[in-house]
């Protein structure tokens, strides 16, 4: 009797109100996210773009203070020719966006090509021990960033770290004395190899980012190994191609549409690794490893430019835009790719 | 005799059999062997370096020498918990003891974390079903401020919050230099972080559940409820979880914003350990400071990892 009358009641519904009801609910569902997403995230984006046309700095903090003085494009001229570097010194803006590019490319080709060897290493039939290296393998992934910089930071240390105590072994067997393996990771200004203008300081932060990121690719491409058709080995074992030969013309071409969103996830992860920049050289020495993110905190950190730090934020964020772009574009492309 | 034959033949045809499966196996055998010895030596060198600093850090935190090590051990002599011991007596010089870093660590992070799934699944569940005017512009919208990191809205966010400022009696409460004022602005990267990743695991859940239901007359909402929040249950608590870690080891945000120590973060402590603001530290307090932060949260994402790898991909990128 109940659910007659219920069935009864939901056909006799006004047809213009449920489809009402039906334009609305959407909005209904993302409203709660916009409000809160408007309020914390849009606002302060808005309000950046104002304060970069300005000097806002300390002096205007208090909450009664006056507003501060519109500057026009001053900001971002200084930042783009450098006339910071009165301000701040070794401020470079096009060296950092260099450098930054630099370091997330040369890391997400390590990335890469380590995971997809040691994936394919590990996928070989009747390996022993399997399980066990894939256990130790996920290691790095779950340790936190905030935890493997300050850690890797004291393994570089000049005096006590454990990096310069492994050489110094190592270098023993052959008769090198100790005093050979005092390498100064962070803070040594020359260039190791002389013609590339890279301090051993970015060598220290690949070295700790490689170790951190090549688990995450071979997760991505074991999971996309398995997926591949061993017919196709078989085919090409049988017109005599040999195992390299097989790697190149199969296995890559069917990893790819699996690698290349997660290279770019990668890229997008690598550009803003402020955790592992930051605790490891706090950009130096002489800001040679600084990132875009790394500068913005000491903008604000240790300059309390306020203006300045906004005007630079809104460069971020136009070239994140770009390499987000860029990235999603290449995804896209290779997606048909996929089977 | 016939029986004979028979097992004269039955043995031929064996030893044929094991003879053909020789002529492949020892040559395929000794192959691997070789090949096989060679990966084990390849793959312990790797583990070998992959376990490296884990070793190291526990080592160290077991360490009671002194303040730095100047040799390499396993495990050192006289191996004991001080370390863990004095960490959660007094972590830094600042007065603040260990458990109140955990919790205002653990009270952030859960905030932030319960905050933006518990607001982002919705908005993901819409994105995800729903066909709507102005749903490429407001996802547009999301995936712009997805990219951008809170370290570069640090500046707004600081000046914003610290115009929330009033006084009640003799207590001065400034938004911005509190643990809630550091939670929203965390909430402001981690909202949209959360949409989107639930976009992404929601995309991959079929709808025929959904449109049975839809037939039998249950509404959107009903639906919402009863189908796809059980449904999306794992990818939630994954979504959780990472809102939950970008929680624990924050470390910009609350740096610049708090000042009182009582509403310090392990992060901060953590950092006020290391490098150069640790000239009197013992690295095994250090050590075992790491390993207190670390271990929870790597214990979790351990447990979660096959699920998180998956999406995170589909999830972060694919639109």
């Amino acid at each position: 009797m109940a659910t007659m009358t219920k069935e009864r009641a939901d056909s006799l519904a006004p047809p213009r109100r449920s489809n009402f009801l039906r334009t609305i609910t959407p909005y209904l569902y993302i409203l709660p996210a916009l409000i809160i997403m408007t309020i914390i995230t849009y606002y302060p984006i808005a309000y950046s773009l104002w304060m970069s046309t300005t000097n806002y700095g300390i002096k205007n903090l208090r909450v009664d203070a006056p507003l501060p003085d519109s500057v026009g494009l001053q900001n971002y001229i200084d930042i783009l020719s450098g006339a910071v570097s009165s301000l701040i010194p070794n401020f470079n803006f096009w060296n950092t966006l260099a450098f930054n590019l630099w370091w997330t490319f040369s890391n997400v080709i390590f990335h890469v090509a380590i995971g997809i060897i040691i994936a394919v290493i590990l996928n070989t039939q009747g390996l022993w021990f399997r399980g066990i290296y894939r256990a130790i393998f996920v290691l790095p992934i779950v340790i936190p960033t905030l935890v493997i910089g300050t850690v890797w930071r004291n393994m570089f240390d000049a005096d006590y770290g454990a990096i310069n105590q492994v050489l110094a072994a190592f270098g023993g067997i052959f008769g090198m004395p100790e005093a050979a393996f005092h390498i100064r990771w962070i803070d040594q200004v020359d260039p190791p190899i002389p013609f590339i203008p890279l301090p051993l300081a970015y060598y220290a932060l690949l070295i700790t980012n490689i170790w951190l990121g090549w688990p995450f690719m071979t997760i991505v491409a074991s999971g996309a190994l398995q997926s591949i058709n061993k017919e196709y080995y078989e085919a090409a074992s049988m017109d005599g191609a040999s195992p390299v030969r097989q790697f190149f013309s199969i296995t890559l071409p069917l990893l790819r549409p699996a690698m290349v969103p997660a290279a770019m996830y990668g890229m997008i992860v690598t550009f803003n690794l402020f955790n592992l920049v930051y605790f490891i050289t706090g950009g130096g020495p002489l800001r040679q490893t600084e990132i875009l993110v790394t500068t913005a905190f000491n903008l604000v950190n240790a300059q309390r430019l306020y203006g300045l730090a906004a005007a630079f934020s809104v460069f971020i964020m136009i070239i994140l835009i770009i390499i987000t772009v860029g990235t999603n574009r290449i995804s896209r492309a290779t997606e048909s790719y996929d089977v | 005799m016939a029986t004979t034959t028979v097992s004269l033949g039955k043995d031929i045809l064996g030893a044929d059999k094991k003879e053909r499966a020789a002529s492949f196996a020892p040559q395929e055998k000794k192959m691997k062997l070789r090949r096989q010895l060679l990966l084990q030596l390849l793959l312990l060198f790797i583990s070998f370096i992959v376990l490296f600093p884990i070793l190291w850090v526990v080592s160290m935190s077991l360490d009671p020498r002194g303040l730095r090590p100047l040799t390499l051990t396993l495990i050192p002599a006289n191996a004991s918990l001080d370390a863990y011991a004095a960490v959660i007596d007094k972590p830094t010089n600042n007065p603040v003891g260990f458990w109140t870093l955990a919790r205002n660590s653990l009270a952030l992070a859960t905030s932030v974390s319960v905050l933006s799934v518990l607001v982002g699944v919705f908005c993901a569940y819409a994105f995800s079903r729903f066909k709507f005017t102005g749903r490429q512009v407001i996802m547009l919208g999301i995936i712009i401020v997805l990219m951008l990191p809170t370290v570069a809205s640090l500046a707004p966010l600081f000046v914003l919050l610290n115009k929330v400022q009033f006084t009640i009696g003799d207590v001065n409460f400034n938004l911005r230099n509190s643990l809630i004022g550091v939670g929203l602005a965390m909430i402001s990267g981690a909202l949209p972080f959360a949409i989107w990743n639930l976009k992404g695991y929601i995309d991959t859940i079929p709808k025929d559940l959904e449109e049975a239901a839809m037939i039998d007359g249950a509404s959107a909402n009903q639906t919402f409820f009863q189908i796809m929040l059980p449904l999306a249950l794992p990818a939630l608590a994954v979504t959780a979880f990472l809102g939950f870690l970008t929680g624990w080891t924050e470390f910009a945000l609350s740096w610049q914003f708090l000042t009182n120590p009582q509403d310090f973060t392990l992060a901060m402590a953590l950092w006020n350990m290391t490098g150069q603001y640790a000239a009197n530290t013992p690295w095994s307090k250090f050590s075992a400071m790491a390993i207190l932060v670390a271990l929870p949260v790597a214990a979790v994402y351990l447990a979660l990892q096959k699920y998180i790898v998956g999406g995170l991909t589909v999830g972060g990128v694919k639109g």
